[in-house]
């Protein structure tokens, strides 16, 4: 959508500046003149509440770190900064709950785009650096959680560390060369530490291009149509700014309701004793955000299988774009791909709650069931196994053929057309 | 407009939902007791004569193998402390704290001669610990490390109630039959662990609860309360077990407070946004 600029510098200052780096030019072209679909609805809000959520880890992050000692002091300098740094507990339950409000704003962010057809042409690149943002976040969220050094940060940390042992050949050099030695210990800490440091500014930067993308293709929109005239579309400012302010706010809210009241509810007991390698906590959780895939991982008996499913269920999303064979983007206009994808959404949250419980826990209390191969049928590592199933089938059966046997509703000749059919009040 | 408040509440209500599952229920035991805390819900704030008499009770029995490493004497002076007073600016200026202080002998080097001394404490030190490292707690008390009490309401699911749970008079019982302990075990209902292995009855029943080291440790007038409160084993539990909660989480009070001040702000901000939102978009469809 960069179309001709319509920038003009006022003062001698600003033109002076223009001819030789464009700095408000660009701004201006980007978040004020910028045309966004005036159908958008709240869940397009998610895009501007994530880059809140980035800057908010920035920040907190960066002040965390110059108090944190990386070491055999690293636990207790986490509770200095609980207990002595001035307004320190704030900053670091802004920090770790925030990596929380973080992902939930990002998975809202990508079932958007799955409903809506955001990574379908011209779009695939944008979404593609979108998961790459994904991918970057999770491992940045991983080495996060090792840092403060309790037992679920020393036990998560090998047990995700020992995955890539699970690899033919290459895995026990990679594992030796990931710890820093033969074992998680203070080695790993001071490399996640310089990592986590790092990850969060190189997703930055792929966020500046994941910008960029977006506004070269444009914002797709609840109908899937691209804009055609300027019936269509609203300048960025103030329209859109001021719907996302309105999220954003709404947003920090719920933020503001964990930090103040339930700071801790997220995480788990266990982190507050310190990592003890000599003593197995009875059950390794990781953080909610990573329980589905956990429970796929947890699903197959053989590691390396696994560990292969658990990386195949996120290159599932890299490849969607050329797996989707639909002509109509949003699923407004597809029930039946509609009902796949609600059903898609029930699976992951299923997904969850397995990768919650121990394996061989029963789904149903007290219900008695039968054996099948290795389990119960009433235990959760079934049912993550028939959830796990869908998950796949979903990208790899249903979306191709769904695409080339439904019969999708008329979609729309343009945005303006259902647009004006709710008109302004 | 409805609709997407409904959808906004939905996240809510399925981040909450979230929060409250209990994650792991493969451990049997008893469910922590329902005590009410003077720190409940979102205006809940320390009771400071509790937190003295939980002080106390630590001290005087806890102490005895407990460390509380992270924990300094002049956070006891500091706001919901137990001995905070809005007249001592700085904590570490409170007669009390550093009264309390002084009692402590604390492991320094002299740096005259550079031998080893002890000095009274001051409100910048911290709690010493009764054992010198964990082996000597490791030797002293049948091979188990008493945790460190500092994080411990934290640290464990249930957290002040659990605490509660265990030392009060309901989670000590006479194993029953059939369940063989060895000598330093003491079986408590509230323990987390599995029994089966010592178990030799119905395979079908085994016991709820679960083995600890520590022998019972409170019992009626194992302390004298200073504000004249009966010492029973009922209340020296719930006292304790509050004061540890402080001693997890000192912020709790500012914290609390704080968050009232940004959830009125948030809230009203949020309102005039909203107001903005609809003026701007008046005359536009969409």
């Amino acid at each position: 959508m960069s179309g001709q600029s319509t920038y003009e510098p006022k003062s001698a200052i600003t033109r002076w500046m223009d001819k030789r780096l464009p700095v408000s030019r660009l701004v201006w072209d980007s978040f004020v003149d910028y045309p966004t679909p005036r159908n958008l609805n709240y869940w397009w809000t998610f895009g501007g509440i994530l880059s809140l959520c980035l800057g908010v880890q920035i920040i907190t992050g960066i002040i965390l770190a110059m108090h944190y000692q990386v070491g055999p002091g690293a636990f207790a300098s986490v509770e200095h900064i609980m207990r002595d740094v001035n307004y320190g507990w704030m900053i670091r339950y802004i920090h770790a709950n925030g990596a929380s409000m973080f992902f939930v704003a990002v998975y809202v962010h990508m079932l958007r785009g799955l409903y809506y057809g955001s990574y379908k042409a011209p779009r695939e690149v944008l979404w593609l650096l979108g998961c790459v943002i994904y991918l970057l976040m999770m491992a940045t969220a991983f080495m996060g959680y090792v840092l403060p050094w309790g037992q679920m940060s020393f036990w998560g940390a090998k047990v995700i560390t020992n995955l890539f042992g699970a690899l033919p050949l290459v895995g026990k050099p990679i594992t030796i060369w990931l710890w820093g030695g033969y074992a998680v210990d203070y080695p790993t800490l001071n490399r996640f530490f310089s990592l986590h440091y790092l990850l969060p500014f190189m997703i930055a930067g792929v966020v500046i291009l994941h910008i960029w993308a977006l506004h070269v293709a444009g914002q797709n929109n609840p109908t899937g149509v691209e804009p055609k005239s300027k019936a269509d579309t609203v300048a960025f400012t103030p329209y859109a700014t001021v719907k996302d302010g309105f999220a954003m706010s709404l947003f920090l809210i719920m933020f503001a309701l964990f930090v103040f009241y339930l700071p801790n509810a997220l995480g788990h007991a266990d982190n507050y004793t310190e990592a003890n390698p000599l003593k197995t906590p009875p059950h390794i959780v990781p953080e909610w955000y990573f329980l589905p895939f956990y429970a796929i991982l947890r699903a197959i008996p053989d590691k390396l299988t696994g560990v292969l499913a658990m990386f195949g269920a996120i290159a599932c999303l890299f490849a969607l774009p050329w797996l989707d064979t639909s002509k109509v983007k949003s699923m407004r206009y597809r029930p039946q791909a509609k009902l796949y994808f609600v059903i898609f959404i029930v699976a992951c949250v299923v997904l969850g709650f397995c990768g919650a419980h121990a394996p061989d826990d029963q789904v149903i209390p007290g219900l008695s069931a039968f054996q099948l191969l290795d389990s119960n049928i009433n235990s959760f590592v079934w049912l993550s196994r028939i959830a796990a199933l869908y998950y796949f089938a979903y990208f790899l059966v249903i979306t191709p053929l769904l695409g080339l046997r439904e019969t999708p509703l008329a979609v729309p000749e343009s945005i303006a057309a259902p647009a004006l059919s709710h008109p302004a009040e | 407009m409805l609709r997407k408040v409904t959808v906004w509440a939905a996240a809510l209500g399925v981040l909450g939902a979230l929060a409250v599952t209990p994650v792991i229920a493969a451990t049997t035991h008893e469910e922590p007791a329902k005590v009410h805390w003077s720190f409940e819900g979102p205006f809940g704030t320390f009771d400071q004569q509790q937190l003295q008499r939980g002080l106390k009770v630590y001290r005087e029995v806890c102490s005895a193998c407990h460390s509380m490493n992270l924990v300094s004497f002049q956070a006891l002076g500091d706001p919901g402390g137990p001995f905070f007073e809005a007249k001592y600016k700085k904590s570490s200026e409170n007669p009390y704290v550093k009264a309390f202080a002084k009692d402590f002998q604390i492991d320094d080097v002299d740096t005259d001669t550079g031998d080893k001394i002890k000095r009274p404490g001051t409100p910048a030190d911290h709690f010493p610990a009764p054992f010198a490292n964990e082996y000597a707690a490791k030797a002293s008390n049948g091979g188990a490390i008493p945790p460190d009490m500092s994080l411990l309401a934290k640290a464990r699911e249930g957290g002040p109630a659990y605490i509660y749970s265990i030392v009060s008079a309901e989670g000590y019982k006479a194993p029953p039959a059939g369940l063989t302990l060895t000598p330093g075990q003491h079986y408590n209902i509230y323990m987390p662990g599995d029994l089966s292995g010592a178990w030799t009855g119905d395979p079908n029943k085994v016991p709820i609860g679960g083995v600890i080291a520590m022998p019972p440790p409170l019992a009626d007038n194992k302390v004298t309360y200073d504000d004249g409160t009966k010492a029973t084993q009922d209340q020296e539990a719930k006292d304790v077990a509050a004061f540890l909660y402080w001693a997890a989480e000192p912020k709790q009070d500012q914290r609390k407070q704080i968050g009232l001040a940004v959830m009125i702000y948030l809230l009203v901000f949020t309102g005039l946004l909203y107001a903005v939102y609809r003026k701007v978009w008046k005359n536009e469809s969409h």
